[in-house]
């Protein structure tokens, strides 16, 4: 059934930004900032767990999840710290898309030529 | 000379000699490869960089023209080119190879016209007797500068243009066989505040239909004089909505005799514009020729 | 904002604009919306098949494994977008390939492809960031103001 959930709704998170896109005549950038901020917001609001608990990687997979991971870092280390750990913390939990990101740019542009 | 208030009339008729064109694999694709001396299967024209590929092109443009003439490349006085790459450092590169002495321009989709203008008016003036005008543009350099790398995963609307990969270049000169270039008017900045990257032509139009209309005045003759009246890259929407403009004003231009520069070499539905966008502004040069 | 730009024209170009927009070929959006619900659904669904994986055979639990399934989805996009295939996807999916990580991914990747021609340091290296730049300063920024206020909140809200 997660699978479903997974399918069902990433594709309307991807809906949502196709909108931003078409209707709202936005680009890429300033799209996936907005996805950002509203995963954070979301997290801010203690929503997205939930979210995560019922779609899975419907909802870790898109970029929303990166805004929800940096608030989460936060606040574990703002437990611990207080409002220092809200600065040290924010990196804690979302390494993994920015360092496979660096890693695998740099693999890459090892590897491959641009096509054009 | 001058006629009106931006036009140029060329009593002395400087000629377009001969013409060197050179095209990539896409243009290779379209509906007039014949057109093309030269045309490269390959973007990268064995360089490490797209920019120096670019810059490759026009130096074959150039070789070539001089090449399809009868004079010897030591009797060029002038080069006369622009790009839409940083500091145009394709021109000047090509400039250095060429090693003539050299005016470099930057007018993004005007450049070719501009450069084709100025060559006309200093031979007319008895500034020269031979000068070499032309432009280059790259679609993966310019993509790179302007827009996204070119494998983001960027979606397109279907407004949105395509840069050419080629180079061309002409040689005017004073006398000789060819096109003569009778007259230019020099095109204004017109910003309508259209600020869609992705729709280029209709911020263009409205430049090219007040050049298009001032030309007419200032030379006092009507659309019908001409065979052909040619706009740079408007694309289907830029002409659609140009040729509406223009009839609002009571210029009566038929379909068929207003033709758009990129049209030809649209290929399926992708479109082509022979160099890519600066935003909202075409001032653009107007030849006549008979 | 936009509204406030439009009101500092001109008539003549607000007029323009109007009449453009009237001859602008339509974005087909109701069929971009199913292309992108389909395709980035897609992408969902393999993630969630990746983080299986990652639960049953390598002892990750449900919560840990978003992290190696966004590391693995990005190594897949190396290829895609190195082969150029990526952009091809997304000229068809549009927000379908661009929302999941993996656009994030192929904006850091392809820019630095992109720019390998001017080195590695100042090239590849000073230009990778290209677009992914403001979705990451933004999205810290904004993290760091939502965890203050709630900081706040709970250590003298008493929430």
């Amino acid at each position: 059934m997660i699978f479903f959930w997974a399918f069902v709704v990433g594709g309307t998170i991807c809906v949502i930004g196709q909108i931003l896109f078409d209707v709202f005549k936005l680009n890429p950038g300033v799209t996936l900032t907005i996805f950002v901020v509203a995963g954070g917001i979301l997290d801010g609001f203690g929503l997205y767990d939930p979210l995560i608990d019922f779609a899975g990687a419907g909802a870790t997979v898109p970029i929303t999840n990166f805004g929800n991971q940096l608030v989460h870092g936060a606040m574990q280390e703002a437990e611990e710290h207080g409002i220092i750990g809200v600065v040290t913390g924010i990196f804690e939990v979302t390494s993994a898309g920015i360092s496979a990101a660096i890693i695998f740019g740099v693999i890459g542009a090892i590897l491959f030529k641009p096509k054009g | 000379m001058l006629t009106g208030h931006r036009t140029w009339v060329f009593n002395n008729q400087p000629v377009i000699i001969s013409t060197g064109t050179v095209g990539g694999p896409f243009e290779a694709k379209g509906n007039i490869p014949e057109a093309f001396d030269i045309l490269h299967d390959d973007m990268w024209l064995k360089q490490s960089s797209f920019e120096k590929a670019q810059r490759i092109m026009m130096e074959e443009a150039c070789q070539l023209a001089v090449k399809n003439s009868l004079i010897q490349k030591e009797q060029v006085k002038f080069f006369i080119s622009g790009d839409l790459i940083n500091q145009i450092t394709p021109s000047n590169f090509a400039a250095k190879t060429l090693d003539v002495p050299y005016l470099g321009l930057f007018s993004a989709c005007a450049t070719s016209m501009e450069s084709l203008a100025l060559a006309a008016f200093i031979i007319n003036g008895d500034g020269a007797d031979y000068i070499l005008s032309g432009t280059a543009s790259h679609n993966a350099a310019t993509e790179k500068q302007f827009r996204y790398p070119t494998e983001y995963g960027g979606q397109k609307p279907p407004t949105a243009q395509w840069t050419v990969t080629g180079a061309g270049c002409g040689l005017v000169a004073k006398n000789g066989e060819g096109p003569k270039v009778t007259s230019a008017t020099i095109g204004k900045v017109v910003d309508m505040g259209i600020s869609d990257p992705f729709n280029m032509g209709a911020a263009m139009a409205p430049a090219a239909v007040d050049t298009i209309e001032t030309h007419l005045r200032e030379r006092d003759v009507d659309p019908s004089y001409y065979d052909l009246i040619i706009t740079g890259d408007l694309g289907h929407i830029g002409r659609d909505v140009s040729l509406d403009l223009l009839q609002e004003k009571n210029i009566n231009i038929t379909e068929d005799m207003y033709k758009d520069a990129d049209l030809p070499f649209t290929v399926k539905d992708n479109r082509f514009s022979p160099a890519p966008a600066v935003q909202q502004a075409q001032p653009l040069g107007f030849m006549g020729t008979f | 904002m936009a509204d406030n730009k439009k009101k500092n024209l001109p008539p003549n170009a607000q007029r323009y604009q109007a009449f453009a927009k009237h001859k602008e070929v339509k974005r087909p959006l109701l069929k971009n919306c199913i292309k992108a619900f389909l395709v980035g659904g897609s992408i969902c669904f393999i993630g969630q098949i990746i983080s299986t994986i990652y639960v049953y055979f390598f002892g990750f639990t449900e919560q840990t494994a978003g992290n190696p399934t966004v590391a693995t989805l990005i190594f897949i996009t190396m290829f895609l977008t190195g082969f150029g295939i990526y952009d091809r996807i997304g000229q068809f999916a549009g927000a379908g390939t661009a929302v999941p990580v993996t656009g994030f991914g192929n904006s850091v990747i392809s820019a630095a492809i992109e720019h390998r021609s001017e080195g590695f340091i100042l090239g590849v290296g000073s230009n990778m960031f290209k677009l992914a730049g403001p979705v990451i300063a933004f999205g810290v920024f904004s993290a760091f103001v939502i965890a203050l206020i709630k900081t706040i909140l709970i250590e003298w809200g008493g929430l």
